[in-house]
This record gives structure tokens, sequence and C-alpha cells, in this order.
């Protein structure tokens, strides 16, 4: 008798039906979206993208304007730097890094805090003691000062920007893995789990770990920006990637005593670090009161 | 209580050595430290004393017992471009960071608190848009970026359409020098003071007491600022002692881009000049001063909040 009590549902006319579809979309973050889909894109396509060699300049064609400015050319849509290099391009090429760097150091991060959180919670003891003891400590040490000296110590290339900077994200991503896994063991499917003889590392990968990802996904998007500015803010410092790959950080500090005669060489690049920051944070946001709305007390 | 204050007091230790260990192990895998101080005409006898000072034929703990002793004594050895004791200098420049850190902490204040709170008692006004921007830009604009560009409106704009700078751009010399530094550094904290502060008086102005007080016929202001404030204000407290300590690191960048003669521009010309000696002492000092901050907070807090006396 249920077969035949089918629900007639009515479909609306075409036009209505697309209407709706993106009457859903009126909540998202479109233009943040747009800005770190852009972000995403320059920064793996860079190279086709750039028009210029991002690290090969003109002396004849230094310090000039962007197109819009009186004495611009359409050449150079954003003008030249003091070593007459293309600042679209080196905007362009900066994504590149920006994106490597944010990109490399979440992924080492992540594992990191989320293997760590995961022992510690589960575990618990003297383990997680001593991982949460460390995690205090690191988060008691400030990140640049101690990049300073690694970078003084150890030489600047890709490599230790990640590693100092994956050591700076790691500690979050612990704490709040340890407890989600503190309040998802004592689940009762854990425990079901638990007599049908699942091994730990089952219980913590295939029951535990699901219950957590969107914690790190909330989490990662918020770091994103935090991780960018720290890299900018190491290139600027001088102890970034070093020159002539183009960083962000670095191209702002190449106009600081330019100011006064080539004001864009510094804003251009500071302008694309402040969007991007922006787009992820907005994004981040969002994304939070979507999946999360517990993590509301990070901030 | 006393348990937590004594966990508290006994971490900041830890991680100090934690610091230390990491520039003890640093300065060494640097390369051999007898190279920073001697050069190619520095005779054997100045290897051997050197080496002796340093106890580089111990081994590698009892070095780190000499390192740790004569750091616990303010000896961090000679800077390398100046020539005297880096500690000496140091102190000379500590008083210029505090400055500007308390300059920038008063802007944060100033700024954040009231926007926070007409924010939240306006909310959707143009005040609270205008408080949005505020937050955002803080938030996501890298500090040097917002230096420079404070540099570039107010001195060098300035100055070609009014014919000069409306505030000094870099140094110390007049007492007006101290706005773009302090407003560039403390923008950050007057953002997260103003989201913090919204937030929590929407949280109040939503409960039950204040309810009950509109009910009895209190008047507006008094629920605002009697009512709901002090009880917003929490939050922002704790922040408050947070961003004490992590204003000593913002310097670094701001000292930088405006020239200001304290701690965080040593800490780079020391990185610049490959001076290590120098480098390791400001690093301590800088850490010793944020572990300060954090710790006394924590103090101040078990005081104003019961809930953490008592677990």
């Amino acid at each position: 008798m249920a077969a035949d009590a089918t629900l007639v549902v009515q479909q609306p006319a075409v036009p209505a039906r697309i209407a709706r579809k993106l009457w859903q979309f009126r909540r998202w973050p479109l233009i943040p979206m747009f800005f770190l889909v852009l972000f995403v894109f320059t920064g793996i396509f860079a190279p086709l993208i750039a028009p210029h060699d991002p690290e090969r300049g003109g002396l004849r064609d230094r310090n000039l304007p962007p197109a819009w400015e009186e004495g611009g050319s359409s050449e150079f849509l954003l003008g030249t730097d003091h070593l007459g290099r293309d600042m679209l391009s080196r905007v362009i090429f900066g994504a590149r890094i920006s994106l490597a760097v944010a990109g490399v150091t979440l992924g080492v991060g992540m594992v990191i805090g989320v293997a760590s959180g995961l022992i510690a919670g589960w575990y618990g003891g003297w383990l997680d003691e001593f991982l949460m003891r460390i995690v205090d400590i690191k988060l008691a040490i400030p990140t640049i000062l101690l990049a300073l000296v690694l970078v003084l110590a150890l030489g600047q290339s890709f490599l230790i920007i990640v590693a100092i900077l994956a050591i700076a994200v790691w500690p979050r991503f612990a704490r709040n893995v340890r407890g989600e896994v503190l309040q998802l063991k004592t689940m009762d499917f854990v425990a079901l789990a638990k007599v049908a003889g699942a091994s730990t590392p089952r219980i913590l990968f295939i029951h535990i770990f699901p219950g957590v990802i969107n914690t790190l996904i909330v989490l990662a998007t918020l770091e994103v920006g935090i991780v960018i500015l720290l890299e900018s803010t190491l290139s600027f410092l001088g102890a970034g990637v070093p020159p002539p790959t183009p960083a962000w950080g670095s191209m702002v500090s190449d106009g600081r005593d330019r100011l006064a005669v080539a004001w864009w060489i510094s804003t251009m690049p500071g302008l694309a670090i402040m969007l991007v920051v922006l787009s992820m944070n907005l994004f981040g946001d969002w994304l939070r009161d979507r999946l999360d709305p517990r993590l509301r007390q990070l901030n | 209580m006393q348990r937590y204050l004594l966990r508290r007091i006994l971490l900041a230790m830890v991680t100090l050595l934690a610091v230390s260990l990491i520039i003890f192990v640093m300065s060494r895998a640097a390369g051999d430290p007898r190279h920073v101080y001697l050069d190619d005409y520095s005779t054997q006898e100045d290897w051997d004393r050197l080496t002796a000072t340093l106890g580089l034929d111990k081994p590698y703990y009892q070095q780190y017992g000499i390192f740790l002793g004569s750091a616990l004594r303010g000896d961090f050895g000679q800077s390398i471009k100046e020539g005297r004791p880096s500690m000496e200098v140091i102190v000379e420049r500590i008083p210029a960071t505090l400055q500007l850190g308390l300059a920038a902490f008063a802007f944060s204040v100033i700024v954040g608190v009231p926007l926070g709170i007409l924010s939240a008692v306006k909310r959707g006004s143009f005040l609270d848009m205008a408080g949005k921007v505020v937050a955002l830009v803080g938030q996501s604009a890298p500090v040097f970026w917002l230096g420079l560009m404070l540099v570039f409106l107010f001195a060098v704009r300035w100055n070609d359409w009014f014919g000069d700078s409306l505030v000094p751009p870099y140094g110390r010399q007049e007492i007006s020098s101290i706005i773009l530094p302090a407003v560039t550094l403390g923008w950050f904290y007057a953002a997260a003071n103003l989201r913090l502060l919204r937030s929590a008086m929407l949280n109040v102005l939503d409960s039950e007491y204040v309810k009950l007080a509109r009910a009895k016929g209190v008047s507006n202001n008094i629920v605002i600022w009697k009512h709901s404030l002090r009880n917003a204000l929490i939050p922002v407290l704790t922040f408050a002692g947070i961003t004490l300590g992590s204003l000593v690191t913002g310097s670094l960048v701001v000292e930088t881009v405006f020239a200001w003669p304290g701690l965080g521009q040593l800490a780079i010309q020391a990185l610049a000049g490959n001076d290590y000696p120098l480098l390791q002492a400001v690093v301590i000092v800088f850490t010793l001063m944020y572990v300060a901050a954090a710790l006394s907070v924590d103090i101040m807090y078990a005081y104003i909040d019961p809930r953490i006396r008592y677990s």
C-alpha cells in the first residue's frame, strides 16, 4: 500500500529551478572564493600567465609606473621595480612561492599535529602530558624569533623555511585534535569497535579520525592566512626564501626606500598578501560557521 | 590555586631552558664559534685562550653548562659589530622598545574598546561597518606593509599635497615620531580587541540578567556600562595580557620599518650582520619578556576567574 501512495512533487519550471539553485548560494562567500581560486590558479600556472621573466629586467625600464599612471605603458601593467623587472610577473610568481610554502607547511604541520593529537588523546597518561607540555612550550616561544635564530644558524632555503613554519603550525592542530579525541573516545561506537576486536590503529584511523576532519578543515583554512603572513614577514626581514626568487614579503622590502619615487613596488605585493589573507579569513569564518560552530571560541 | 601557579612557573622556566638549549645547539650547528671572534691574524694563544673560555675542549653537556652559567650572569659574549658585551648593547635599547610597546597598547585600547562597544550596541550602523573595516584590515594586512602605507600616505603624499609631512616617517627624534609606529603596531590588536569585545557584548546583551535589568526599568546607559561591559571585558583582559607579550615581538617588524632604535631593530641588525652572540642575547631577552608577560597574565587571571582557581 505504500507503493501506490506515491508522493507527487510539483516540479517548478526550469528558470525557477535555476533561480532556486542560485538562491542557495546567497550566503556563500563568493568574492573571497573568487580571489582564492585566482590565487591558486596563478600560483600553479605562473609561468604560463606571467607576461615577463620575473627575475630579469632591463635597466632602461626601471621604476616605470603602472599603466594607469602618467608615463606608464601597457607593456608593464603594474609598472616595474628598481631593477626594471615587471611587477605583474613578480606578483604572479610571488603567488607561487606563497602557495607552495603554505601548502607544504600545512601538509607537514597537519600530519605531525594530527599524529601527536591522536596519540596524546588516545593514550593519555605521561605521553599526553609530555606532548602537551611540548605544545605549551612551543606556544610560549615567539615564532619569528625562533625562525631568525634557525635561519642564521642553518642558512636560508625553501626547505628550512617550510620546516620552521611547520614547527610553528603543528601545536595548534595537536591541541585541538587531542580535545576532539578525548570526547570521541568515550563514545559508544568506539567501545563497540573495541568489543568487536578492532586494533588500536584501526580504531584511531577508521573510527576516530573521521570525527576530527571537520575541525581539521576549519583549522587549516584559518591557519593558511597565518602561514602566509609569517612567510611574508620572514622574507620582509630578509630571512625568507632567498632572492632573486620573487616572494611577496621581500618585494615589499625592495620598495621600502623608494616610496617617494616608485610607490608601486611596495604597494602591489602587499595588496596581494592582504587580498589573499583577507579572502582566506572570510572563507574560513564561513566554513567554521557551517562545519563546526563550536570552534568559534578559537578567535 | 597554588598547584596551578606552581605549574605555570615551572612551565615558564622549562620554556626558557628549552630556548637556551635551542640557541646553544644552533650556535654549535652554525660552525666553530671561535671563527666568529678570531680571524687569520689571531695567534695560537688567542685560539687557546678562547678554547678555554668557551670550554670547547670539554664535552658538549659541559659546554652547555658553561653557556647556561654565563647566560644566567647576563654574559652572552662580545657583540662582534659593537666590540663590547652584548648585554650592554641590549640594555641601552630596552627603553625605546618598552615605550613603543606601551604606546601601541594604548592605541589598541583607545580605538578597539570604544569601537567594540559601539558596534555591538549600534549593530548594523555606520559605526559597526567602520569597525568591521578596521578589524578586517588589521587582521589581514601584513604589519610591515601597513606601516609603509601609512608612511606613504602621511609623510610622502602629505608632503606632495601640503608641502610638509604630517608626522615624521622614521627615527625617534621628536615626540610625534612615535605616532606612526605605534598605530602600525597597535592596529592588529585594536582589531582583535574590537572583535572580541563586540562578540562578548552581543552575548551579554542577549543574556537573561540584562533582560531582567531592562524589564526592571534600568536605564539603557546603566545596562550597557554597568551590567554588560564589566562582563564583556573578561575575554578582552585575557587577550590584553597575551598581547603585551607579543607586542614585544611585533616590534621586530615595526622597528625595522620605522628605524626605531629598539631591541627589534637590534635583532634584525644582528641577523643581517651575522652577529650571533648579539642575536642570541636579544632572543633570550625577548623570550624572557614574553614568558614573564604570559606568566603575569596567568597569575592575574587566576585571581579574576574563580573557575581557574579551584580546578
